[in-house]
């Protein structure tokens, strides 16, 4: 499956300027593995110590929290966009 | 004068320049002002504050902004109020309500966000933009007008229709967004990435913004004579403004205006239709799962709390509790602070005053505890809660016989309209 990953202001410094990267995986997992196997050093960024996502990071597929939905087991479909979003204050 | 360091990682501490900055580069974490307390103790003075504006800008130097001229609508230096009434219902000995509904746009929001402007301002910013679920666009918008800077708000589409008005009528963009606060939340700080030079309040100048609530706990321990409560019972949506009020406490002990380290108790309080921050710390665990929200009280109804964790810690380590209370008991609050005190609140001022009565029950907020409780919404913002629930005691035609029929026997026989 190949994916569109959009990349925050945080994160662009690793790959190169780019706000998006596209990359191949079944599922939200696989697809920030593939980021950080093309753009080493987004992993550990974004994942702790466990392999889980880290605190302040936040996955959106298609608009939609992750954590709501399979976690980084959840499966991706062809053309789908993945966000990688920075936990953001109250309002 | 200035006394910022610069900017610091609460997750790994790693440091950076005072800038437009919200979140660490590496771990994602919330960035934090840093002080240099050494200098600020000999530099601030109770006679000093005193002598300063009736406004929160009296604590200047306890700011993350030094600018002679902030932007400014008159936030802050809002009663404080000894709440006799209302503390003989709940059988309390010392109640007090720090009415932050008496700001210039009717929320505790003015304080952040006059902070988060000025700052703006000084780092070069002319657009001002915030994701709001409503208090925060009527302050953005009118605090924008007044610096003479665009306005960009983005609000869930179903907001209460007075938030609405009241964010619109400054003249700037009011976007309304088909989706829940998160979702808009979630489009801004993906906007913050393609619209750098603007300033959103609550992204990329949250950092500063955030302190702004630092200065109801300033306020407080001044107007009760300099000295700390026991016990402080705060609504959270973010966990933002609780994280913050305790710190605000402990700073003034810091700078040496509170001689002993402050041991206020610090309580949450939310909406049962969205109360991630409550069920984690009913269920002892340190993970909090967002929620969707479902719940009268749209200005708390935050599903996934970026300070919640923060927020729970506070909680926890003051030996205080989090309640999560229905809308039930929301209208019951807003209508019990009305009846005994004389003081409208919104959804989220319901929630609070509900959440004491349930404290109070639970005995978590006890009898002899000096309490505070956080009341930081007006309740014209959310009339429509209480549609059906409040309004005239009777219609009567414009006759002696229609009023008495109506409501004279019941008014002859109740004591205080006798």
């Amino acid at each position: 499956m190949s994916v569109t990953v959009r990349i925050p202001t945080q994160l662009r410094s690793l790959t190169g300027g780019a706000g998006e990267v596209t990359v191949e995986g079944s599922t939200v997992g696989e697809a920030l593995k593939a980021l950080d196997a093309a753009h080493p050093g987004i992993g550990e960024r974004l994942f702790d110590e466990a392999g889980e996502l880290r605190r302040f990071v936040n996955v959106f597929l298609a608009e939609e929290d992750v954590r709501f939905l399979q976690g980084l087991q959840t499966p991706v479909a062809d053309g789908q966009v993945l966000s990688v979003v920075p936990a953001v204050a109250g309002g | 004068m200035d006394f910022v360091t610069g900017l610091r990682c609460r997750e790994c501490g790693r440091s950076y320049p005072a800038e437009a900055l919200h979140v660490c580069d590496f771990c994602f974490g919330p960035l934090e002002v840093a002080y240099d307390y050494e200098r600020l103790a000999a530099a601030v003075s109770k006679e000093a504050i005193a002598a300063g504006p009736a406004s929160m800008w009296r604590y200047r130097p306890l700011l993350p902004v030094d600018d002679p001229n902030p932007i400014d609508l008159g936030a802050g230096w809002t009663p404080l109020v000894r709440a006799d009434r209302l503390a003989a219902e709940l059988g309390l000995r010392e109640l007090w309500i720090k009415n932050d509904t008496a700001n210039p746009t009717g929320s505790f929001k003015d304080r952040v966000v006059s902070v988060a402007l000025t700052k703006a301002r000084q780092l070069g910013f002319k657009v001002a933009a915030c994701a709001s679920t409503g208090n925060l666009a009527n302050s953005v918008a009118a605090h924008a007008a007044r610096a003479g800077m665009a306005s960009v708000v983005f609000i869930p589409e179903d907001l209460e229709r007075a938030k609405v008005v009241t964010t619109a009528v400054y003249g700037g963009t009011v976007v309304a967004v088909r989706g829940t606060y998160d979702d808009v939340n979630r489009l801004c700080a993906e906007l913050t990435s393609e619209r750098p030079d603007w300033a959103f309040v609550n992204v990329n100048v949250r950092t500063y913004y955030a302190e702004g609530s630092k200065t109801l706990a300033f306020e407080v321990a001044e107007q009760l004579g300099w000295q700390a409560p026991d016990h402080v019972v705060v609504p959270v949506a973010s966990g933002s403004q609780l994280t913050k009020v305790r710190k605000g406490f402990a700073e003034l002990h810091q700078v040496g205006l509170l001689p002993e380290p402050p041991a206020v108790r610090v309580s949450g309080a939310q909406a049962a239709g969205c109360s991630p921050v409550a069920q984690a710390f009913a269920d002892g665990t340190d993970a909090i799962r967002p929620v969707r929200p479902q719940t009268i009280a749209k200005s708390l109804a935050i599903g996934n709390p970026a300070d919640g964790w923060y927020a729970l810690r506070a909680v926890r380590e003051t030996g205080g509790a989090l309640a999560a209370v229905s809308d039930e008991e929301v209208l019951e609050g807003i209508r019990l602070l009305a009846r005994t005190e004389g003081i409208f609140a919104e959804t989220a001022g319901g929630v609070t005053i509900a959440s004491l009565v349930r404290l109070v029950q639970q005995g978590v907020v006890r009898p002899d505890e000096r309490v505070v409780c956080f009341v930081t919404g007006h309740g014209l913002k959310t009339v429509e809660a209480l549609t059906g629930v409040v309004g005239p005691t009777a219609t009567i035609a414009p006759t002696l016989e229609a009023f008495e029929e109506a409501v004279g026997a019941e008014l002859d026989a109740d004591r205080r309209t006798r």
